[in-house]
Order: structure tokens, then C-alpha cells, then sequence
């Protein structure tokens, strides 16, 4: 680990019991965060990324069928904390969540001012003046005006109520702060909105972030580096520059190809087929159905490999993965 | 002769236009203001949804809308459907003004249009299976029993949900997303209509889906002659999709022209803003700020004097934007806006 390093999630597993089986949501996830760096997971609807958010802060429904894995923040294995150390000193305290669809469930009967400064009271004591003072901080970072702490969440507009959810999520000065697809439900202009303050606080207060959404285009607006996840899971660990320019594993080149362009003449094309089922994945590479590399190899399950620092998941990199391999061993 | 000058010309007699330029739909000065409610005595004013829209589409032409949340997309379509009467202003459907219909002749003109409504999620009744949800517009209309089976199959190869009996039990939870929308799309075509309407119908779904969704719409569109009115407000998708925009600000349209035109030449401000804040996935755009207009967008009870677009704009001509409400100019063939810049 580097001294910047802030976050290292390793084999990260989890699934659900449900009737008609074990769904596998989140399959050996495994990467690493800087301080200051913002990570953006990508990802279809259903391929596991508010699960891997869910794991990541053990926010767990009831049916779970397996948790494991380490999750290391700074130095400390959180997963080895049972779940009232791992309240008092990790959730909220080093890692916030802004969770999916959080504009819509504030809670309508409370001032949003005093929403916003509940964490601080609950998880760390501070009395309510103090509190309120730094709500009013974390509003002039987001750009609420300042007499809206008197208001409800129905007297906000959409764009206002998540930016109070992200202040909500800024006033405990976490380490890391989770956002869950925070602009899918967002006009463009409010999207650009969020996505600059969003910019200034990563500047401003040298916070993590990671990012979960499947609005590519979006999330180039924040990403420093980019982790594609298929079926549960992660394909593609990547810089944002190599990312954008051009991706690695097939199923990201073919989602790159699928974002339509504003400022150039290319016709998107959509991916043929669907992700395969989380209750039953296939032995192999989950992505070989829908792949147009598929091989004889791909039947059997390809690794994570890492390719001169980038990382990828498909055998068409073995090679390029066995030769850096013997380069090291050589030396 | 300029678009805009026709434009003014048949204004004047709204039942023979529709006959003498061949235009599918004429929509002139249409306003939809809905009351809002009363507190004691006195009125409490209108929410002016759609305020001053006119525009043509022609026979199998596909546009698209574009503009924020509550800017009056929705209610337009709606007005258009006959399901809102206009407060003023009209709707003609090939020559007849829709709101002088009996029941008898809405029934047919709602028969003609198909509705791709806004979130594909609630759309489809929980309880209904496919087959089930594809009958009843056609029992509604009077097909005979033994016709439906096969009018259905056919709208089900149509939008691709094949093989054909492996969808038709199915319930909607049963399917994907893309799979819903194409059962709310083979739903709108049942009763083969001239123009679809689609109000956001990609905007919930996965990027490769909604590709796959507005290629499906493109194709019908050509194979059968379809005019389709796509509303959105993601900019980057129209340009693959339809052949004219119109960009929708406060209940009124402030930009029409060809796709390429706006994308290329965009004219007003609130245009420029929006162009501006879309991007395309690019690894720099995280070292700048993405320039957005301040503010939000105005109130529709008591929306701003003169152009409704001032109190955001940074090419406000004092004296005249804020005073006076800009006509519609046309700067280039085809190519309208509604901005003082322009005059
Ligand atoms: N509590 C649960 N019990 C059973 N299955 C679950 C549970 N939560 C999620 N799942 C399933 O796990 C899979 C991953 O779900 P998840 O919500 O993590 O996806 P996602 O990538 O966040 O999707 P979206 O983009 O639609 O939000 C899905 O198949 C989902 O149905
Ligand atoms: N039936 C109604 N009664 C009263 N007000 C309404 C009604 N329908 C819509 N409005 C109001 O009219 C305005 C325009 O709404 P509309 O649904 O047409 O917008 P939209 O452009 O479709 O927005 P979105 O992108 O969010 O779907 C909004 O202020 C809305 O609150
Ligand atoms: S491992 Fe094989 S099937 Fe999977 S993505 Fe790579 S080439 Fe395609
Ligand atoms: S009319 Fe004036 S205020 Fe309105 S958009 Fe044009 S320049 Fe701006
Ligand atoms: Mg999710
Ligand atoms: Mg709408």
C-alpha cells in the first residue's frame, strides 16, 4: 500500500437467498482507492453495483446468504469489526453514502437542515448549535441557499433535495463518500450542476469518491479511474484516460460503442443479448454469449489479470499477462 | 417563400391548411393552463404548461422535443392525444380540428395515434400477461375475435419479442426492461397508427438498451411510414433519431430546426446552454467545470415578463428582453428561434 492509499477491497463477496435461489450479486470483487481519487463503477441495470455499495458500508437486507472478503480502509481490515465497532468508527465517519434514488426518500416531516445534521448529532455527539453551523457550511459547498434549511423536502426541486443529500453525506468530513447513480433521475442542466459540485468538494476537501452509475458519459465528468463490472463481476479496473481512449475487455469496448455522440458522426450500436442470469452464471466467462472473441479458453473462468497496470478479465490478455509475468520473474 | 411566412398564411384558416400543404398535424397557438386550486375566494392563478406552441409535422417525419422537467413536454403529447382539452388554440389532425370531434370520431383519432408513455416501469398493468395487454386496445376497437391472434403475433415479430409464444404468458415482471418497453411499443402499433407518440420511452433504461429501442422505433418508423413525436431530454440520443428538433423552454418552443442545423448551428441561448452541458465521454472532462446558466427554471403561474428566458441569460439586451416577448426569427431556411438576438 502506498501512504495515499485509503481503500483496499479484496474478494469481496456477497450474495442473496431468495426463493429461487442464490442470487450472486457481487462475485470476488477486488480493487483499490486513493486518497483524493475518484473511482466510477459502470455497469448494466441488475449487474450488482448498489450491492457492491451495500457490502462495501455492510448496509445488509435480512436474506444474505454469504458475506466475506476484506474490505482494508487505511490499514484496518473493517470487516473483521463486529457491526457496533463497525458503527461507531467506519460508517459515517470515514465512509458516507449518497444512496440511489436518495432525493426521493428525505424524510417529509423534518426541516431539511435538520436532516442534514442528524449524522453529526447521532454519531458524533455534537449539539445541535454546533451542528446546525456546519450544515450551513456544507450548504454553501453545494450551492443550497442558506434559508433553506427551514424547508421541506417538497418545497425543493429535484436538483435541491440532492444536493442536500449530498451535503447529508459531506457533514461528518468522511474519508470516502459512496454516490449511487446521483444524476440518473436528473435533467442535464441539474446533472451538470451536480457533477460541478461534485468537482469543487473533491478539490476543495480532498475526499474519495466512488461513483456507481451507468451513465457513461456522466461519469467521465468525475472519473480519475473506472471499474466496469459484468454479472456480478468486476471486468476491468482502469484509468480514466486509457478507459475513455480505449477500453480493454470486450463487453467495455462494446459499451463504449453504445453511448451515443454528441460531436461525432458515429452510429451507437447496441449490445445483442443480455446479461446472464446472477442465480445460476455460467462456468466460464459470464460475458462469451454475447463476446465476439469467444475461444475455446473461455469456457473455463478467466482471472483478473493486470496488463502494465491496467486490469482485465478475459482471456485474450493471457498472453500479453504470461509474458509481463516472465519479465518479472526474470528480474 | 420561407417556412415561416406559410406558417402565418394558413393560420388564417386552419381546416383547409391541413388539406393544402398535406401536413399530418397542424398545432396553432395551442395553450393547455390548468387552474390551480382555490383557497377562499378569488383565483389562485393557472399553471401555464404549454403556452404559445404552433408547429407542422409531416406524414412518416420524426421529431424530437427537448427541454427540462416541467417545461410542458408531457402536457403537449397529452393535448395532442385528446386527453387535455386546449385552453386555447388548436390541434388539427389531418385537416380536422380535433377538439370539434364527437366521441365517436376521438375514439377513432386516439385509435390512429400510438402512446410510448413516459416511465415503461408503471405502464403495463402487473396483473396483465402479454397476450392480455396486447388484446385490449383491439377489443377496445372492435377487431374480431378470430383476427386478434394474429395481429398480435405480428406486432410481437414487429418489435422483436420472439419467439413469439415464449413471451406471450408472461407477465410483466417477468421481463427486462428493454422487454417491457418493447411490449409498450408493440402495444402502441397494435392498431396500426400513422403517427407513434414516445415520451422519453429510452430514459430508465441501460445505454446498450436504449439504443436498441430507438433503433427498433427507426426502423418501424421507415417500414411503415410512421411520424413519430420523440420527447427527451437527453440531447446526444435526437441526432440519430429524428429529422427536426424543437427545443422546449416554460411552456413555449424556442428553437426549431433540422438536427443537424441545431446541433451545428445552435442560435438560442437556452440551446447553447444545453449543448453545453452534454457531454460525450471524454477523460478531460473531469479537469473543467461544465458552464450551466444560474438559477432554475421559472415558476409557470407567474413566469417571467418578456422573454422567459432573461432572468438566466447572458445575452439580455437590457430594455427589450425583459419588456418584450420575442417572435419567432428565422435566421436560416427552416431554422427558427425565438430571441431578440435574432430580430
Ligand atoms: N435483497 C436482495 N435479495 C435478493 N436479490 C437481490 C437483493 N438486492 C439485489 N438483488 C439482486 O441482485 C442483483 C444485483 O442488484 P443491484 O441492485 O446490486 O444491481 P445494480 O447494478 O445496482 O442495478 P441498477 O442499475 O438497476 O440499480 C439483481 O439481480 C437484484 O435483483
Ligand atoms: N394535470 C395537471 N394539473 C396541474 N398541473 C399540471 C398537470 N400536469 C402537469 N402539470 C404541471 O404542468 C407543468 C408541465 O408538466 P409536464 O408534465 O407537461 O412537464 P414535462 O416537460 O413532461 O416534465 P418531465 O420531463 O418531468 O416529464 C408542470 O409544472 C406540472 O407540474
Ligand atoms: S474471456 Fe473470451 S468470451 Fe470472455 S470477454 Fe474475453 S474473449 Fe470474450
Ligand atoms: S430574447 Fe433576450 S433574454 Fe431571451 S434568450 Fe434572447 S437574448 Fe436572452
Ligand atoms: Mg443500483
Ligand atoms: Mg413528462
Amino acid at each position: 500500500m502506498t501512504d495515499r492509499s485509503l481503500l483496499r477491497v479484496q474478494d469481496l463477496v456477497l450474495y442473496f437467498r431468495t426463493s429461487a435461489g442464490v442470487v450472486q450479486a457481487v462475485d470476488k470483487v477486488t480493487f483499490g482507492l486513493e486518497r483524493g481519487e475518484a473511482m466510477v463503477i459502470l455497469g448494466e441495470s441488475g449487474c450488482g453495483k448498489t450491492s457492491l455499495a451495500k457490502a462495501i458500508l455492510r448496509l445488509l437486507p435480512r436474506n444474505v446468504q454469504r458475506y466475506d472478503g476484506s474490505v482494508f480502509l487505511d490499514d484496518m481490515d473493517v470487516m473483521r469489526l463486529d457491526d457496533d465497532d463497525y458503527r461507531r468508527r467506519v460508517r459515517w465517519i470515514k465512509i458516507s453514502m449518497v444512496p440511489q434514488a436518495a432525493m426521493n426518500s428525505l424524510n417529509p416531516v423534518l426541516k431539511v437542515g435538520d436532516q442534514v445534521a442528524e449524522p453529526m448529532i447521532t454519531h458524533f455527539g455534537v449539539n445541535k448549535k454546533d451542528a446546525m453551523t456546519q450544515v450551513r457550511r456544507m450548504f454553501e459547498h453545494v450551492g443550497v441557499p442558506l434559508d433553506f434549511v427551514k424547508r421541506y423536502a417538497f418545497e425543493l426541486s429535484g436538483g435541491m433535495r440532492q444536493r442536500v443529500a449530498i451535503a447529508m453525506s459531506l457533514v461528518t468530513s468522511p474519508d470516502l463518500i459512496l454516490l449511487d447513480e446521483p444524476t440518473s433521475a436528473l435533467d442535464v442542466l441539474t446533472q451538470a450542476n451536480i457533477m460541478n459540485v461534485l468537482k469543487r468538494i473533491k478539490k476543495d476537501m480532498d475526499a474519495s469518491f466512488i461513483l456507481i452509475t451507468h451513465d457513461i458519459a456522466t461519469s467521465s465528468e468525475l472519473a480519475d479511474r473506472v471499474a466496469v463490472m459484468y454479472a456480478g463481476q468486476i471486468v476491468e479496473v482502469d484509468t480514466a484516460e486509457h478507459f475513455f481512449d480505449e477500453p480493454l475487455h470486450p463487453y467495455s469496448k462494446k459499451l463504449m460503442a453504445s453511448v451515443p455522440r454528441l460531436r461525432a458522426d458515429q452510429e451507437p450500436e447496441f449490445i445483442v443479448g443480455q446479461p446472464p442470469s446472477l442465480l445460476n452464471p455460467p462456468k466460464g466467462c459470464r460475458f462469451a454469449e454475447r463476446c465476439g472473441f469467444r475461444f475455446e479458453q473461455c469456457s473455463q473462468e478467466p482471472p483478473l489479470m493486470d496488463v502494465e497496470g491496467r486490469q482485465v478479465r478475459c482471456w485474450l490478455y493471457a498472453e500479453e499477462f504470461e509474458k509481463v509475468h516472465a519479465r518479472e520473474a526474470g528480474a | 417563400m420561407s417556412d415561416s411566412t406559410v406558417v402565418q398564411e394558413q393560420s388564417i384558416d386552419t381546416q383547409d391548411a391541413g388539406r393544402s400543404n398535406g401536413a399530418m398535424l397542424q398545432i396553432r397557438d395551442l395553450r393547455v393552463w390548468f387552474e390551480l386550486r382555490r383557497f377562499g375566494f378569488g383565483r389562485a392563478g393557472s399553471v401555464r404548461a404549454v403556452d404559445g406552441v404552433t408547429f407542422d409535422l409531416a406524414h412518416g417525419e420524426a421529431i424530437a422535443i427537448v427541454g427540462e422537467s416541467g417545461c410542458g413536454k408531457s402536457t403537449l403529447m397529452k393535448t395532442i392525444l385528446g386527453l387535455y382539452q386546449p385552453t386555447d388554440g388548436e390541434v388539427a389532425y389531418e385537416g380536422s380540428a380535433v377538439g370539434k370531434l364527437g366521441s365517436l370520431g376521438l375514439k377513432q383519432y386516439r385509435s390512429k395515434i400510438g402512446y410510448v408513455q413516459q416511465d415503461p416501469f408503471g405502464a403495463l398493468p402487473p396483473f396483465m400477461s402479454v397476450r392480455a395487454i396486447l388484446e385490449e386496445p383491439l377489443a377496445i376497437n372492435n377487431v374480431p375475435a378470430r383476427e386478434r391472434g394474429e395481429r398480435i403475433e405480428k406486432a410481437m415479430v414487429e418489435v422483436k419479442l420472439t419467439p413469439v409464444e415464449d413471451f406471450l404468458g408472461k407477465f410483466p415482471h417477468m421481463l427486462s426492461g428493454g422487454q417491457q418497453q418493447r411490449v409498450v411499443i408493440a402495444r402502441a402499433m397494435i392498431l396500426q397508427p400513422g403517427l407513434i407518440v414516445a415520451d422519453e420511452p429510452v430514459s430508465m433504461l441501460d445505454a446498450s438498451v436504449r439504443v436498441e429501442i430507438l433503433k427498433l422505433l427507426r426502423a418501424l418508423q421507415a417500414s411503415h411510414d410512421l411520424a413519430v413525436i420523440y420527447i427527451t431530454h437527453d440531447l446526444s440520443t435526437v441526432r440519430y433519431f429524428s429529422e427536426r428538433i424543437f427545443v422546449m423552454y416554460a411552456g413555449k418552443l424556442v428553437e426549431k430546426a433540422p438536427v443537424l442545423s441545431l446541433l451545428r448551428n445552435p442560435e438560442h441561448p437556452y440551446t447553447h446552454a444545453l449543448l453545453a452541458a452534454s457531454v460525450d465521454p471524454d477523460a478531460r472532462n473531469a479537469s473543467s467545470l461544465r458552464e450551466v446558466p444560474p438559477g432554475e427554471p421559472p415558476s409557470l403561474v407567474r413566469p417571467p415578463s418578456g422573454c422567459r428566458f432573461h432572468p438566466r441569460c447572458p445575452h439580455r439586451i437590457e430594455g427589450l428582453c425583459a419588456e418584450e416577448e420575442p417572435p419567432e426569427f428565422e435566421s436560416r431556411p427552416g431554422h427558427q428561434t425565438a430571441c431578440w438576438l435574432y430580430r
